[in-house]
Formats: C-alpha cells, structure tokens, sequence
C-alpha cells in the first residue's frame, strides 16, 4: 500500500503543481479502501473506483499502475507499474522473509520511480521522463474486442454481486478473467469477492499459483527508463 | 410484447427496472427509455446521440424498429459495443466498443472520469487541469 509514499512525495512537490490522485479499485468500496485512507491521513485526492473505471479507460491490468498527465490533459507516460519490480516473488511464503539483494532491488526501483516524478515536478515537459507523443503511442497498450468484452463481463458480474446475486456473479467474473488473463485486477477482485470475509484471498494460494505460472514472464514488466 | 423489469448498464449509466422485452436475443425498449439508458435518439436518419448520427442499413430497419420499441441490442451491434446479458436476472451490461476506447487513448488526451473519495465528495480528473497529475491504483485485496 504506497498511499503514505504518495503523501509524502506530494507534501514535498504540491507547490511544484504536482498532484497524485489514487484511485481505489475496490468493489466493496468505502468499506475496503477506509481504513487504508484514514491511515495515510491524504491531502491529495484519494477516489473510490468500485467498477474499475480507470483500469478500462487507461488500460491498466495491475496495481499500483500509474499514468502521467501533464497540465494541459495529455499524456506523458502511459501506463505502466508505479515503481514497482518483482522482487516479491523471491519471498518466503510462510514468514514473508525476502533475501536482501531482492529487497535492494525493490527499493533500489522505488526510489528511481520517486526521483522521476521529483524530475517531471521540477522540468515538466523538459524532464527526460516526460515522453514523446510517439513514444507515449510505442508503449501504449489499446484496447481490443477481447479487452472490451472483458471488461463488460467484469462490470456485470460486478453489479450482480453488488446487488446480491453472488453466485450468479461468478460465471461474468470468471469469464472477464478468461478473456484478460494478463489483468491481476480482475483475478485478484474476483478472488476477494468469492471468498469476503477473508481479508487475505487476493493472496492466498491461488494468487501464489498464477504468478508461479508466469514463468519467466514479469508480473510488473517495468519501463526501462527509470 | 412482454416486457420485464430489466437492469441495464450502458457505458457509466445504470438504470434499475427498466420496462425491456428480450425476445429473439435482442433488447426492445420504448424511445424514452432508450434514450435514458443509454443517450441515443431514433431520428428519420438514424441513430442519434449529440451531434452524431449513425444511419439504420434501409434493409434491415426491421432488427432496430418494431412498431414503437428500440433494439438497443441491434444498436450496440451497430456500434460496435460489446453486450453480455444474465436473462435470468434480467441484467445487461453494454461496453464501449474497442474502437472508441482506442480513438480516445490515441489522441493521447487523458480520458476524463468523474469518482467519490470517502466522503462522497465526487472529483473529475479535469478539476485537476494545470496540475501535473500522476494517476495510480492501488488496491484493498
């Protein structure tokens, strides 16, 4: 949970006109993200996402995702993991342990991807970080007939579990995630909504046995610019 | 025609209880609801929706238009959207289509959204112009 980290990096650049905005996926709304908030004491904005708008509108199949969006509405980096790198997969799975030159390698990324966002609050446009037009569009993902029908699948069995109809949620869920394999949000929303009163089913073997399945391929494929 | 309580979610909107007929894999609709479910107008040339308009093929007016009801179904189809629909609970749920999802994120303007924070407070991203915003999910679970 990096709400803390964004606090402080917005505290040190808000006169810079930066400004982070969190954006909580969470189905189960206010009552999942409260105590996450109340704890990082925000003074960015911190949203409520229930339906997992912005991960439609900008693509994002994980989080933490984050998108760069420079003062006139455009993009300068499109999504991509918010300095973040693998390095968990190397933990202990009963004490959470990690060896140390996997936790220097975490931290080593975090602290690059704060320095970029230091650079594009003190250059703007001039910040090597901030992209091209053509870049930005290179590294873009859009989306395709599969994405889109995921994400109604997803947004169906979303509504039907909000309204009380769970077991009937599960085919849409499970059919978004059959379409968008690659998206850890639906996977993992899923599994948190199948199983609500465990605070840890996002996390429990499931979850541990699609990363294992991913093989050599990342489960936060990093930009190589930061 | 047998209509039925039916909840539809188009794009953003979701409308509760709306009076719809699923006969033949389609969803029939009067034109006021059509137009509150999702924005669009059946106009002597076409579909209608701001200051698009999208033309009904002559040959096949019959999918769209039966006597005072809509197809939003044929609709979608048309637009391209995606539709999935649970008939046993009479929900449906009708996408963007990818083409308009891609036309937006190409001309590299950030897509607007409107959302709550914790106190209900709703915030739109474009409250934010003049800011250099750097917008990040995070998750409970």
């Amino acid at each position: 949970m990096d709400l803390p980290v964004w606090q402080a990096l917005h505290q040190e650049l808000e006169a810079k006109h930066f400004v982070p905005i969190a954006v909580a996926f969470d189905s189960a709304g206010n009552a999942a993200a409260e105590p996450w908030i109340k704890a990082a004491n925000p003074t960015y904005p911190c949203l409520i996402d229930m339906h997992h708008l912005v991960a439609e509108l900008y693509d994002m199949v994980n989080v933490p995702n984050a998108v760069w969006i420079d003062e006139n509405g455009k993009i300068v980096r499109p999504t991509e993991p918010a300095g973040v790198t693998d390095s968990f997969r190397t933990m202990d799975r009963k004490t959470f342990a990690m060896p140390q030159d996997a936790v220097d390698e975490m931290m080593a990324k975090r602290t690059a991807y704060q320095n970029a966002l230091r650079d594009w609050a003190d250059k703007g446009s001039q910040s090597r970080f901030a992209l091209s037009g053509a870049e930005v569009l290179r590294r873009m993902h859009t989306p395709d007939d599969d994405r889109v029908r995921a994400a109604a699948n997803f947004r169906l069995g979303q509504f039907l579990n909000e309204t009380g109809r769970a077991a009937a949620a599960v085919k849409y869920l499970d059919e978004a995630q059959r379409l968008r394999p690659e998206s850890w949000n639906y996977r993992r929303q899923a599994l948190s909504l199948k199983d609500p009163t465990n605070p840890l089913a996002a996390g429990g073997p499931e979850f541990w046995n699609a990363v294992d399945a991913l093989g050599k391929e990342k489960y936060y494929p990093t930009a190589d610019d930061i | 025609m047998a209509n039925q309580p039916t909840d539809i979610i188009c794009g953003e909107t979701t409308s509760r209880a709306v009076a719809a007929d699923d006969r033949n894999d389609g969803l029939w609709l009067s034109a006021a609801d059509l137009q509150q479910v999702s924005g669009w107008v059946f106009k002597p040339e076409g579909f209608c929706k701001e200051e698009v308009c999208v033309p009904v093929p002559p040959s096949r007016t019959a999918e769209f238009v039966s006597g005072q009801s809509y197809n939003l179904v044929a609709l979608a189809g048309l637009l391209g959207q995606p539709v999935v629909a649970d008939t046993a609970n009479h929900a449906w749920c009708i996408g963007e289509s990818s083409r308009e999802r891609r036309r937006v994120l190409q001309s590299l303007d950030a897509p607007d959204f409107t959302l709550p924070d914790l106190s209900g407070k709703m915030h739109s991203l474009s409250d934010y112009r003049g800011k250099r915003v750097f917008l990040v999910s995070w998750a409970s679970w």
